[in-house]
């Protein structure tokens, strides 16, 4: 029967579980989201990189073709610092992708005061963060640690038997360092969201941090002579990390790992309180 | 029968205010109206059951569930309209009701089936792949009306909701408010200061002022009432006329000037009036049923000459009048 003789009636049909209802806000952004075309095209792009690893490695592990360039050895070293530059430059495109898709999660939401109706169902605010967060871990997963893995496991498969036990440690790098940069990125990106409830100014914000706050900590090393003013500045906090992760030697002038892992769980501290004191279905006026 | 909603001493402070003072009060009927001046408290009373605003002090029941252990399944289990602009502005009306169905549990299919069905309902059916950004006042009140009853709910509280409106979309809404009621069985609490739309739609009334209930009203208790009391003006002799209609078994009350007061009696009809009139040779100048509009009783229970009232299931704990 067609939709408009039915009327309307009651509904006794199943329900989906609670547990995997935030997947429900997940889709649905998803699905806006790739409405972009620029979006889309700048998505693409950031595959190229990892397809010409990919190349790279194949190559480096094809006897015919080094044969062929006059090469007896690699062309290069596929190790830690390998992983670690490709990881630095996919998260610099991760970085981009929250800034551009992140304010737009949730500052349409708080403007449009459509809280309340998300909340007035069988919906908690820890589903809808965590709806919200899935958007974006979902995308920068396929930009930086699935082909990481997909990377290490091209490697492995180029370099023979011994090499994947011998470096395991790096698939954990990969996966870990990952995980964090999105972390970081996916609660800056709803935090700033929900605190300016604009998403024009949210971008603005999230670009401001990483790059005046870079500048900012520059500035405090310069007047006060110390090391700490680069605390500020969230990219050189997780190249700290990263470096710690791919056991990369640390210059003279950073500063020691477990201060930056500290920042950062402070920051993510600082991000969910804000989540917390900003996403509430209503405004108490006291 | 459970009860619809049940107040158990329930406070709520903001800071260091008291907007609710421990309201207590069980309503049982199949509509209820929340009336009250601004800031009576009547919107923080709906936050609160739908779990948004914590009690300082008491508890409060909807259908039966605890709003301090079961909120879960309280929101299952009711339909919320927001008083205040609440949508997703880039998302057709379509696809907002299916994603709000899905959030109430709808599997996917299902949802897109009465995101259509509910958008016809409550009108919008033309409208439907319309973004909401797009929508007039009007077309969002219903589009959120749409939204609130996606997923059948057994309860629906509506927060003002023909804020806005033109007077035809709110006879419109106040009729769909009616047949929900009605012909889906639905429970419904409606929080309005308009009281016409109360009336219109309500068969219970809890008023509240100052984070207090001042007066419960059964409308239809009180609509019967009014049926029975009857204000007339009578010409002859006066007192033959009352004694008439006391040994008539009425109860009647001489105002002076030929006016009387009365309460009919059961089994007694205004026929048998002007029978008595007749015999009495009384011309009866005027007659009228009194009109005690739920105007009048929320006049005089903001005046305070109403006390709280405890009848039909409500205990108003918070007497102070």
């Amino acid at each position: 029967m067609a939709i408009y003789k039915r009327g309307y009636r009651t509904y006794s049909g199943p329900l989906t579980r609670e547990r995997w209802r935030f997947l429900v806000l997940t889709r649905y952004a998803w699905r806006t989201i790739f409405q972009s075309r620029l979006l889309t095209a700048f998505f693409v792009f950031s595959f190229f990189y990892p397809l010409g690893a990919l190349l790279a490695i194949y190559l480096n592990g094809n006897a015919t073709i080094l044969s062929l360039l006059h090469q007896s050895s690699e062309l290069l070293v596929v190790g830690n610092k390998f992983f670690s530059v490709f990881i630095a430059v996919q998260g610099t495109f991760a970085f981009f992708i929250a800034a551009f898709i992140g304010p737009g999660l949730v500052a349409p939401d708080l403007a449009n005061g459509a809280l309340p109706l998300y909340l007035g169902r069988p919906f908690s605010r820890a589903d809808y963060v965590l709806g919200k967060m899935m958007v974006l871990f979902g995308l920068l997963s396929f930009v930086t640690w699935l082909p990481g893995l997909l990377l290490f496991a091209a490697q492995a498969g180029v370099a023979g038997h011994g090499w994947i036990w011998d470096n395991l440690w790096l698939a954990r790098a990969i996966f870990l360092g990952s995980l964090i940069w999105i972390l970081i990125l996916s609660l800056l990106a709803l935090a700033l969201s929900a605190w300016v409830k604009w998403k024009v100014a949210a971008a603005a914000l999230m670009l401001g941090i990483f790059f005046l706050g870079a500048g900012f900590g520059q500035a405090i090393n310069l007047i006060l002579r110390t090391k700490q003013g680069t605390l500020t500045d969230i990219g050189n906090l997780m190249r700290v990390v990263w470096h710690d992760l791919f056991r990369i030697e640390r210059h003279a002038f950073d500063f020691p790992p477990t201060e930056a892992w500290i920042m950062l769980i402070l920051i993510c501290c600082g991000c969910l309180a804000l989540l917390a004191k900003k996403l509430r279905p209503h405004e108490v006026v006291r | 029968m459970t009860p619809v909603i049940e107040l158990e001493g329930l406070a709520v402070r903001f800071g260091s205010r008291d907007i609710l003072k421990g309201l207590t009060c069980a309503l049982s009927g199949r509509s209820i109206g929340l009336l009250g001046p601004n800031g009576a408290g009547k919107s923080t009373l709906i936050n609160t059951l739908l779990g948004f605003c914590k009690p300082a002090r008491g508890t409060a029941r909807v259908l039966g569930f605890d709003i301090r252990h079961n909120l879960r399944e309280i929101r299952t289990a009711l339909g919320y309209m927001p008083e205040n602009d609440a949508f997703v502005s880039n998302m057709t009306a379509v696809s907002f009701v299916r994603l709000m169905g899905e959030l109430s549990g709808l599997p996917p299919d299902a949802a897109l089936e009465r995101a259509h069905e509910s958008l016809f309902y409550v009108g919008l059916g033309e409208a439907r792949y319309r973004k909401l950004g797009t929508y007039s006042l009007g077309m969002k009140q219903l589009a959120k009306l749409a939204q609130a009853i996606v997923h059948g709910p057994q309860l629906l509280i509506l927060d003002e909701p023909t804020n806005g409106l033109d007077p035809p979309a709110r006879l419109r809404m106040l009729r769909l408010v009616r047949e929900m009621r009605d012909q889906q069985n639905m429970r419904v609490v409606l929080c309005s200061h308009l009281l016409r739309d109360v009336e219109d739609s309500c068969d219970e009334v809890l008023i509240l002022k100052d984070g207090q209930v001042v007066h419960y009203a059964n409308l239809e208790q009180e609509r019967s009432t009014n049926r029975r009391f009857v204000e007339m003006e009578a010409y002859g002799n006066e007192n033959a006329f009352e004694s008439a209609l006391a040994a008539l078994g009425c109860h009647c009350a001489a105002a002076g000037g030929g006016r009387f007061r009365m309460v009919l009696s059961d089994g007694i009809e205004i026929s048998d009036i002007y029978r008595v009139a007749a015999e009495q040779d009384v011309q009866l100048r005027r007659l009228n049923f009194r009109r005690d509009s739920l105007e009048d009783i929320f006049l005089r229970a903001m005046n305070g000459s109403l006390a709280p009232q405890v009848d039909t299931g409500v205990e108003a704990s918070n007497g102070h009048l």
